[in-house]
């Protein structure tokens, strides 16, 4: 029996389905992550975990215990929100010792709780500050101890970075996973942010308007995308569409060129359109082995990222990306160069579903 | 998260109650003139009433007077505040402020004692004159309403943005307030305009101590003397405020789409 | 020195034209700030010194000790206990309304309707209001008239007038719960749904969230309020002179009277009274003032 199970949910609104036939057992100490674009189910799955919403139908049960019935006060759990939600009237210490303060635990006993919560998320200066005297990071950070405070079965937390800066949000991210994994406390994680989800998770749910997409570790759905949305929703990804001229050997003809996959194409016949994805890391600037496909194109955008440098080559219809790492010594090619770009059969993925 | 909704729905009820009962108590009223049946003889009275439709002029044509006074002192200084002189914004509020802070009975007094005929500025000194005090002295009762509504225009419209368009194009500054401006807050001072029409019409005690024909004081007059008529006349003074709020939200929905 | 440019620091195209645009906008502030001065500022500090002046210009605090004669301190009394009574009342129905309508869970249409509604009833106060409430609760009052007929009650046989201290107090509130909700509505929209969760999830009942973070929150603007309206039912002169004439003894219709020459008249009391009144409704929209800044820091 897993510690979180959320067995055939469904949430319908007056005008929607929110959320259809939701499925997912969590383990005791696993970091999930609910990843997808915005309205794609995912806040609502959480709410619903946490008792704000009641599913239309389905079971929700933590460690065993069936909570639908339960108001969430009943249920024990730990909440971080994306506005931080700190009480404006009330100092750091107080804020985080509400919850016991509450449950009505003694004051022996609360003190010593929130300094250590404060040490945990390495605050302990702050204690007497008020919410607005602090950064947005000290917010969410704060936050995140008051919910800790309780000691919850279970910490759900609901984009809490998306407020934040890009800077803060990266040694955030680093912060909140390091304190789980010290407490070892089931988490579910809300964010529409790939990088995120892949950095932080022992799994991920990509999911897309009320539908899981796919569930598997980063690696799986990263290397892995079981559908178009999974492939272009995580990481970047180059889609190339072209006539089948040989569906056995699997080659295709982009734009006047052939490219050949590696297992064939299934299910089609010559002449008929296909796409096939290809991460841009795949892709190097030079000739590949007899093995490979190569493909020429002029050189159309030069985006120097810092590290990486990404490159966008233009064939006839269609460009790619592909990204090389950043080298002092050698500077980037030009726009407009000529070039040949080359890959491996094996990186080619034949997408699900004939593309008009 | 679904509860109990009885207690909003007492609330409600109860203040629906509170709110309406004398409405209705007054319209009923209103309609007992003849004996025996309901009728609108009150209301008939009342508008043939040659006295009604003095005073009911007189006020109407005093607080059109203020709107376009109040208007032309309110904007243009709305209008200065933010642009230029955003220090004394905080004066100009403490300001604004004052008319809610001090009686009304406070300022005409005040003003009785200041202007009246044996001082500099003599503005009792004959009707027209205290005509031209009275709407001063409505004109700073309506300022607060008047500043606040057209001050929020001016920050919905980004006035800096505007002024420094104009001015490239090479408009001078009585252009740019006429021509530029004062358009786009057209729907600001609507909304206070009709509030101070509200607030001229049924006002009372300045009229009544500067002694001016206006229709607070024949209200007062109409309740000492007759039974009937004070209630169509409180009804009629109900749907005049009504109408002033109810062209307050026409308009401002109009801005809103408008802004879209 | 930057600091001070700060403020103007917008590199306008004329910048050498600095100081004759200065002139320029000072003169188009200047009506304002002198017809400020005519209506506002003179008028309140005439009366002012006036108070603290005899018939003959010279200094003296006569006018004040008459204030505490037993006649007028009564008024200054009744007056205080009205104004608290229809402040309190009006505050404390009013908040049951605003939330009702923002947080009661009740159709979305019920909210607009009474703003709307409360904007028109905060402004039919004075004369009308009066009439209205004597067609209702007066002695031949449609409410009376159909206690008697159906209940065979005359409120009038308690001893209820509505021509009294009481029936002035039920009357103002016809505007003062209508302030108190315009006011609070957007208080309450202030309480945001986040906290109500947060308290929720970290195991508060309703009323615990309401009397450690919702209360706490809201308390400078109730209170700011509730002395917001103590001081509009100070300064109230149509509605009371309405309802009961000169007869009922509080501080506006004795000013009035004072003004109007209907007593001995006796112009430096008059400069007393209203210094009273301004001390009064000052002091209580001050504190109004200060505890609307107050929340504002903590609600950044």
């Amino acid at each position: 029996m897993a510690f979180l199970e959320i067995e055939k949910v469904r949430k319908v609104f007056a005008q929607s389905t929110a959320v259809e036939k939701f499925d997912l057992a969590v383990e005791h100490g696993e970091f999930v992550s609910f990843l997808g674009p915005s309205g794609c189910g995912k806040t609502t799955i959480l709410r619903m975990v946490a008792g704000f919403e009641t599913p239309t139908s389905g079971a929700i049960r933590i460690n065993g215990q069936d909570v639908i019935g339960l108001r969430p006060n009943q249920r024990h759990v730990g909440m971080v929100f994306q506005s931080y939600a700190l009480f404006p009237n009330m100092t750091v210490a107080d804020n985080v010792a509400f919850g016991l303060k509450v449950a009505k635990r003694p004051a022996s006993e609360i003190g010593p709780r929130v300094e250590k919560m404060l040490h945990l998320i390495k605050l302990p200066q702050l204690a007497g500050r008020y919410p607005y005297q602090l950064s947005g990071g000290q917010q969410q950070r704060v936050a995140l101890a008051r919910a800790l405070a309780i000691e919850p079965q279970l910490l759900l937390l609901d984009e809490p970075l998306s407020a934040l800066d890009a800077k803060i949000r990266v040694s955030l991210r680093e912060e909140i996973r390091n304190v789980q994994r010290e407490l070892g406390i089931t988490t579910i994680y809300v964010t529409h942010d790939q990088e995120e989800a892949l950095s932080m998770s022992d799994r991920i749910v990509v999911m897309s308007e009320g539908r899981v997409e796919q569930v598997g570790t980063p690696f799986e759905v990263y290397n892995y995308p079981r559908t178009r949305f999974v492939a272009s929703f995580v990481g970047t990804l180059n889609i190339l569409k072209g006539r089948v001229t040989d569906s056995a050997n699997g080659t295709l003809a982009v734009d006047d060129q052939e490219i050949v996959t590696a297992r064939g194409i299934p299910n089609a016949r010559a002449g008929e359109l296909r796409s096939v994805a290809l991460r841009p890391e795949a892709v190097s600037l030079s000739d590949a082995g007899a093995e490979g496909n190569r493909m020429r194109g002029t050189i159309e955008e030069v985006s120097f990222l810092g590290s990486v440098v990404r490159i966008r080559v233009r064939f006839r219809e269609h460009a790619i990306s592909l990204d090389t790492f950043n080298s002092p010594g050698k500077s980037p090619p030009r726009r407009g160069e000529p070039v040949t770009v080359s890959f491996a059969r094996d990186d080619l993925r034949v997408l699900e579903g004939a593309e008009a | 998260m679904s509860r109990a909704r009885l207690g909003p729905w007492l609330a409600i009820a109860l203040g629906a109650l509170y709110f309406l009962v004398p409405l209705i108590g007054t319209f009923e009223f209103s309609l007992r003139m003849r004996r025996g049946e309901y009728s609108f003889d009150a209301y008939w009275i009342v508008l043939s009433d040659p006295r009604f439709q003095a005073t009911f002029g007189y006020s109407t044509v005093l607080a059109l007077a203020t709107i376009v006074v109040g208007v032309l002192l309110v904007v243009p200084t709305a209008y200065w505040i933010q642009l230029r002189l955003p220090r004394l914004r905080p004066v100009v509020e403490f300001i604004t402020l004052l008319p809610l802070v001090i009686p009304a009975i406070v300022l005409v007094f005040g003003y009785l004692r200041i202007y009246n005929s044996s001082s500099l500025l003599p503005m009792t000194s004959s009707q027209r004159a205290t005509d031209v005090l009275l709407m001063c002295s409505y004109v700073t009762l309506a300022l607060p309403y008047m500043y606040r509504a057209v001050d929020t225009g001016l920050r919905a419209i980004d006035v800096r943005t505007l002024t420094e368009a104009a001015e490239s194009l090479g408009a001078s500054w009585f252009t740019i307030l006429f021509r530029v401006i004062f358009p786009n807050v057209r729907v600001a001072i609507l909304s206070g305009a009709f509030l101070t029409f509200a607030i001229v019409i049924g006002e009372f005690t300045m009229a009544s101590l500067l002694d001016r024909p206006a229709f607070g004081p024949y209200l007062q007059l109409m309740g000492a003397n007759r039974a009937y008529e004070p209630s169509a006349l409180a009804i009629i003074a109900f749907i005049v405020t009504w109408a002033c709020m109810g062209l307050i939200q026409v308009f401002g929905r109009g801005a809103r789409q408008a802004a879209r | 020195m930057t600091t001070q440019s700060r403020v103007e620091t917008h590199p306008t195209p004329a910048a050498t034209l600095q100081l004759g645009r200065m002139s320029w906008s000072w003169l188009g502030v200047a009506p304002f700030f002198l017809f400020a001065l005519m209506f506002l500022i003179l008028p309140t500090g005439f009366l002012v010194v006036g108070g603290f002046q005899d018939a003959d210009g010279n200094f003296t605090l006569d006018n004040i000790a008459r204030l505490f004669r037993p006649n007028i301190l009564s008024a200054y009394w009744i007056s205080l206990e009205i104004s608290a009574a229809s402040a309190l009342g009006g505050a404390v129905i009013g908040f049951f309304l605003a939330y009702a309508v923002v947080l009661g869970g009740l159709p979305r249409w019920l909210r607009p309707t009474l703003m709307t509604f409360c904007g028109v009833a905060s402004n039919f106060a004075g004369i009308p209001l009066a009439f209205a409430f004597l067609a209702t609760l007066g002695r031949t009052g449609l409410v009376t008239v159909l206690l008697v007929q159906y209940f065979g009650f005359n409120i009038y046989s308690t001893g209820f007038n509505l021509l009294s201290f009481w029936g002035l107090a039920l009357t103002y509130l016809y505007f003062q719960i209508p302030l108190m909700v315009l006011i609070l509505t957007p208080a309450l929209d202030g309480l945001k749904r986040e906290w109500r969760e947060a308290s929720a999830i970290l195991g508060a009942t309703a009323g615990q969230y309401w009397r450690y973070v919702a209360l706490p929150v809201l308390w400078p603007s109730l209170l700011g309020t509730t002395l917001l309206l103590f001081a509009n039912s100070f300064g109230a002169v149509a509605t009371a002179y309405g309802l009961t004439g000169s007869s009922l003894n509080i501080v506006t219709i004795l000013l009035y009277a004072q003004i109007r020459g209907d007593v001995l008249h006796d112009q430096n009391l008059g400069y007393a009274l209203a210094l009273g009144m301004i001390l009064i409704t000052g002091l209580s929209n001050g504190a109004y003032i200060w505890l609307g800044t107050r929340s504002q820091r903590w609600l950044r």
